[in-house]
Formats: C-alpha cells, structure tokens, sequence
C-alpha cells in the first residue's frame, strides 16, 4: 500500500525584490513512502526555491505542504524547527560541518537535539550510518580533515541520524567529480532499495535523473511532468 | 538534554575564538578587579575619615553659651506687648560656663537607655608661658578613664603613658605641636597662666597627635581635678558633657530634647560635621561611576566578540536552524556564550580584586596626621563582591542580547542561497 509522505497543494511562491516575480506557480504533487524521485529544470525554473519550501524553512509561500498528513500552514517557528529535525533530513551542495565538533559529533547533533535516545545510543547510531556510508573510520576526525567527497558523505550521515520520513537534496553531487557522485548516488540508490528510505534529489544530471524512479520536471516555476 | 547540548555547543564555539574570548573576559576581570579595588579603597578612605570624626568627637554636647539673652526687660512691660521693639547694643548677660547641678544631669543621662556613654569635660583658655613669651592655646580638662573609653584617647597619646595624667597630680600632655613649639620634653615642668592670671605649673607626661594641626598646636590635655585647681574652682566645676549615644542618627532629636529639658546649648555631630557626609557619598559615587563605566566599557567588547562570532558562524546556525534547532536555541547558544565570558571574567575579576585589595592594605601609609593608620585602609565589604558578580552578569547578558537575537533571527534560506 503506498503511503502519502509529503504533499504540495497548490503551492506558489513570490519574490518581491527589486521587483515582484512569481518564481513557483501552482505546485501540486505528492511522494510516497520509499519514492527515490529527483527534480531536473532549467536553471533558474525554481527547483531550489521549492526545496525550501518543501523543507519547512521558508513559510513565506502560498497553498499547502503536508508533511506526514499534517499542514505545516499553521504551525510557529519552534514546531517547524521540531518537523525539520524529526522528519527531514536535508543535504545540501556545500556540506556545512560545523568544524568545532568530530565528525562524529556533527553527524550526532540532530539527534542530541531530538532526544529520543540517550547520548550512548545516538553515538552507536551515528557510527551505524557513518558505517553504510563507508567512512566510518573517519568518525574522530574534525571535518576539515577529511576529503569533499567525504565531507558531504558525512552530511548525508547526520541527515539520516534520526531516520527522516524523507531525505531531501539540493544538488548534492553538484560539488563532486564524476567518482564521487557515483559514490553518493549508489548510496542513495542503497539507501531507497535496502532501507526503504524516500529520497527527493534535486540535479541537474540528467543521467543521474534517469536512474531514480521518478522524475519531476519543472519549467518556469511549474512542473510540466510528474 | 537540550540544555546540555545548547550548553556544550556553547563551550565549544567558545573554545574554537579562545583568543578573543580571552580578551573579552580579561576586559571584563579588568573591571570587575578595578571595580571592586576601588570600592574596597574608598570605602575604606571614608571609614577611616568618618572615623577621624565619630571616633573622637561626641554625639552630641551640652555647653552654655555666652549670648545675649533673648529675652529683653521690654517685653515684660504690658504696655509694648503689641508692639514690634527694636534694642540696639543688647550685650549678653553675665552668665557662666559652668553646667549646673552637673551631677544630677550625668546620673540621668547614664541611666538613658539610648545613651551609650558619657563624659565630663573643662574647656579653657591659658597661656603657656616660655621665656618671656606667652603663646594662647587651650586646655581640656578630662575624665581621663571615661574620655578613654568613649574617644580611645590612648590612640592619640603618641609618647607617654595616657594614664599618667590621672595618676601623676599636676600633669599635662601636650599638642606634638605644642610641645616642639615651647621645646618641652616628657618629665619637663612647664608654667602656664590661666585667663584670670593664675599661674600653675605642671608637669608634662607625654605627647598626643589627633592629626589636626590646629589642635595639636594649641591644645593639651589635663585631669578634670588638676583643671578645676588651675581655674580655683570647686570639684563639681565642669564646662561641656560629651554624650555618646547606641545609634548616632538620634542625635539631633535628641539634642533637641536634651536642650529642652536641661535648658542648656546641646549640637548634634551631624549638624557639627555636614561636611564630611557630603564628601563621603561624592566619594562612593565617583567609585560607582568609574566601576559601572569600565563595566559597560567591558560589555561592549563582549558585543563586539559576540557579533563577529556570529558574523563568522552564519554557516554553522545555518545548519543548525536546518536541522531543527529552533530561533530560541540558537539565542541560548549566543547568551550561553556571554554569560559563559560574564561569569568567567568576573569570577576572575572578584579574585583579583580581592588580591589587590590586599596588596593595597599592604602597603605603608605613614602619615603624621593619622598615628593610629600604618597601611592604606581597605573595607573587605562582602556587598561590593555581591555588586561586582551581579554586575558582570548583567552587563554580559545584555551585551549579548542583541546579538544572540541576531542570530536566533538568521534565516537559513538567505546563508544558504548566498553559496
Ligand atoms: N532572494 C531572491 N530574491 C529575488 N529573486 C530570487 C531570489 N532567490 C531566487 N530568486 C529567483 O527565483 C528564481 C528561482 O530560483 P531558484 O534558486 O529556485 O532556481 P533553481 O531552479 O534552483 O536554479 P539552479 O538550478 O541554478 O539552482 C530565479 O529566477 C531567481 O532569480
Ligand atoms: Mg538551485
């Protein structure tokens, strides 16, 4: 039975500065639970500027997002802080490791913020996820320590740290040569067949693209295939 | 849990800047160190000044007064009562100094709940005669055991033994002034001539310094007896009762009521002394205000490490905000940051400051007007230390409220568009 995970219902979005532009108009789709699908577009077409919404960090939008059959719409800032850190795990181009903490540490920060499992527990799970993704042994080390490639390896861990209902990506192979982003992709094809984990990836790379289970195209600000 | 993890983040953004973090505290010790020293010193300057006064100086005294009287023969008459009279070249009556039935007095005072004690004393002019020369000056005629007990008259008495004035018949002790004027020495005879011109001879015992110069080179002390025998009078002759009281705010109330009630001039220490009030509360004031200045001065070096912080750690709240922390959490990361530096440096700055303290209470202050102070005076009142710490907490905190709000208002969208 396919579960409806995330919705957007009639979702648009406005820019007003320097001037009011409709980059997103009249989003409509859905995801199943365990969907690998990827978003490709023209640059400029508004993919990102969805991502965003679609993450809960921008509110400024006008239609609906619902998120494990909840409306984001009227919900205040700490309880979509609460949704983005249960829920979504979110990887970006640029990995964004806080180079104060271990590896390790990063990658268990979610979920110390969650609090769902003692810190021991959190610890054993971040190595579990740093382990599917191969880098395990990289665990002590500060981020700045370790190669790009690995860099956003570590970024996928700790997205997954609290088993999001999905894990979305902002073209995050677009900073990886072609060895790297095959890597990546393997793991999230890894991560939706075995783990049974839906996946929403932004690209460009079409090849990469062909090779989910579904694709949306966008155009201009509204999706021209699902 | 959450606060843990706010609280170990905190820790760790710190320890990542310690440079600046270091430098921010420091400010803050500093002030904090300045803060305290200063308030301990001044205090300490004012305790020993007010001292110098209450310490030697009666709560209140009752005196006769030479004055005209106020009231004229004219107004007995009832044919001027209704009118307005002016006498010119009114003189004052032929009154004496002395305090009348003196004894019944003190007995009611000594048994005044309110009073703490009391002392008896002869003010006169004499003249001390050396060679051919007579130099004015004043003696003070005293109980020696009870001016002791209320004024710590021994402090005073730099050489020679203060009891020997009750004990030896005929002694004086003499301003350090007065004696290297009229180059008397301990166990010397000195002749003085009283205002009547009787002339006595007594024997000098020691030497005292009140740190007056206009005292200790005109003034001497004597017994109550030996000064009643200088003047002819008889043993229940005496001039001024010194009174001190339990608490020294009742004073002018109750020279008012003392005044009543023994129809005689009494002067509180208050109204006698206004000055020296004034000028302690301007002192404790320029201390605060210096304190408070250098602690504001403190908080805008934590504003300005907190800012560049978050100026540099876009990336990381970011993330942070993208990964479920709320604004509130990054605001508590930012103040736990402020607080951390606040209470550090301050910690720090109570412990310096109490070391300086020390130091300061160390070091020689040899004055000829204070015999009894050998150090530079320090209070170690516990309710600067308690000012200090809430000071640099709340300096802190407000330093980086603003921000911490900054931060906590950081829209990861914007950070993370811009790579
Ligand atoms: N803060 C902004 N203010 C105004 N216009 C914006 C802002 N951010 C994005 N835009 C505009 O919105 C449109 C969509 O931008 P978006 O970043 O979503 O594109 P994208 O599909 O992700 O492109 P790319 O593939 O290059 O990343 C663009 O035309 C862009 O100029
Ligand atoms: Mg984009």
């Amino acid at each position: 039975m396919d579960q409806i995970i995330l919705e957007a219902k009639g979702v648009s979005k406005y820019f007003h500065d320097p001037i009011t532009v409709k980059v997103l108009t009249d989003v409509n789709f859905s995801i199943n639970r365990g969907d690998f699908v990827s978003v490709i577009g023209k640059s400029g077409c508004g993919k990102s500027t969805l991502l965003y919404i679609l993450s809960t960090m921008d509110t400024d939008y006008s239609g609906h997002i619902i998120i494990d059959g909840e409306t984001m719409r009227d919900k205040n800032e700490a309880d979509l802080a609460r949704v983005r850190n249960e829920k979504i795990g979110f990887v970006f181009q640029f990995h964004y490791l806080l180079n104060e903490f271990s590896v390790l540490k990063n990658v268990m920060l979610p979920g110390l913020k969650l609090g769902k499992y003692s810190v021991k527990e959190i610890e054993h799970r971040a190595y579990e996820k740093l382990k599917i993704l191969g880098i395990e042994s990289e665990a002590l080390k500060k981020p700045n320590q370790v190669s790009g490639g690995q860099k956003q390896r570590i970024a996928i861990a700790r997205a997954l740290i609290n088993d999001p209902l999905i894990l979305m990506g902002d073209e995050p192979t677009g900073n990886l040569d072609k060895k790297n982003s095959e890597i990546v992709f393997d793991i999230f094809k890894e991560l939706a067949e075995v783990y049974n984990q839906s996946l929403l990836i932004v690209t460009h790379d079409n090849e990469f693209a062909l090779r989910t289970d579904r694709i949306i195209e966008m155009e201009d600000g509204r999706i021209i295939s699902v | 849990m959450n606060f843990r993890l706010l609280v170990s983040i905190s820790g760790s953004l710190l320890l990542a800047r310690l440079k600046q973090t270091i430098v921010a505290a420091v400010g803050v010790t500093f002030s904090i160190t300045m803060f305290v020293t200063l308030l301990s010193f001044m205090s300490g300057l004012n305790d020993l000044l007010d001292g110098l006064i209450v310490n030697r100086t009666a709560h209140i005294r009752l005196y006769n007064e030479i004055k005209p009287s106020d009231f004229q023969p004219i107004n007995l008459s009832a044919s001027f009562k209704s009118y307005h009279n002016f006498i010119s070249s009114v003189k004052p009556k032929k009154e004496r100094l002395q305090i009348y039935n003196n004894a019944v007095i003190m007995d009611f005072l000594k048994a005044d709940q309110r009073v703490s004690g009391i002392a008896p004393k002869i003010t006169t002019q004499v003249f001390y005669n050396v060679a051919s020369i007579d130099l004015s000056g004043v003696i003070n005629g005293i109980d020696v055991e009870a001016e002791n007990k209320l004024f710590l008259f021994q402090d005073y008495v730099t050489d020679g033994n203060y009891i020997d004035l009750k004990n030896t018949p005929n002694s004086i002790i003499l301003g350090k002034g007065l004696a290297a004027k009229i180059l008397a020495n301990i166990g010397d005879i000195i002749q003085i001539t009283t205002a009547k011109g009787e002339r006595m001879q007594l024997k000098v015992v020691g030497y005292f310094q009140s740190g007056l110069q206009d005292i200790d080179n005109a003034q001497s002390y004597a017994s109550i007896n030996t000064t009643q025998k200088l003047l002819g009078e008889s043993g229940t002759y005496i001039t001024d009762i010194q009174i001190k009281l339990k608490d020294i705010a009742l004073a002018p109330e109750l020279a008012k009521e003392y005044q009543k009630l023994f129809d005689l001039d009494a002067i509180d220490i208050q109204t006698a002394n206004s000055q020296f009030e004034t000028g302690s509360s301007v002192r404790t004031l320029i201390s605060y205000s210096v304190g408070i200045t250098l602690l504001i001065v403190a908080g805008f070096g934590i504003y300005n490490i907190l800012n560049m912080m978050i100026y540099e750690k876009m990336d990381s709240i970011a993330i942070l905000k993208a990964t479920g922390f709320s604004g509130k959490d990054v605001n508590q990361i930012f103040i736990g940051i402020a607080l951390t530096i606040g209470i550090f440096g301050g910690i720090l700055g109570l412990i310096l400051g109490f070391g300086l303290s020390v130091a300061i209470d160390h070091i020689p202050f040899n004055t000829a007007a204070l015999p009894t102070i050998k150090t530079y005076p320090i209070n170690y009142n516990p309710r600067f230390y308690m000012i200090g710490a809430v000071f640099s907490i709340v300096t802190t905190y407000f330093a980086g409220y603003f921000p911490s709000r900054k931060a906590s208002k950081i829209d990861p969208v914007i950070i993370i568009r811009g790579k």
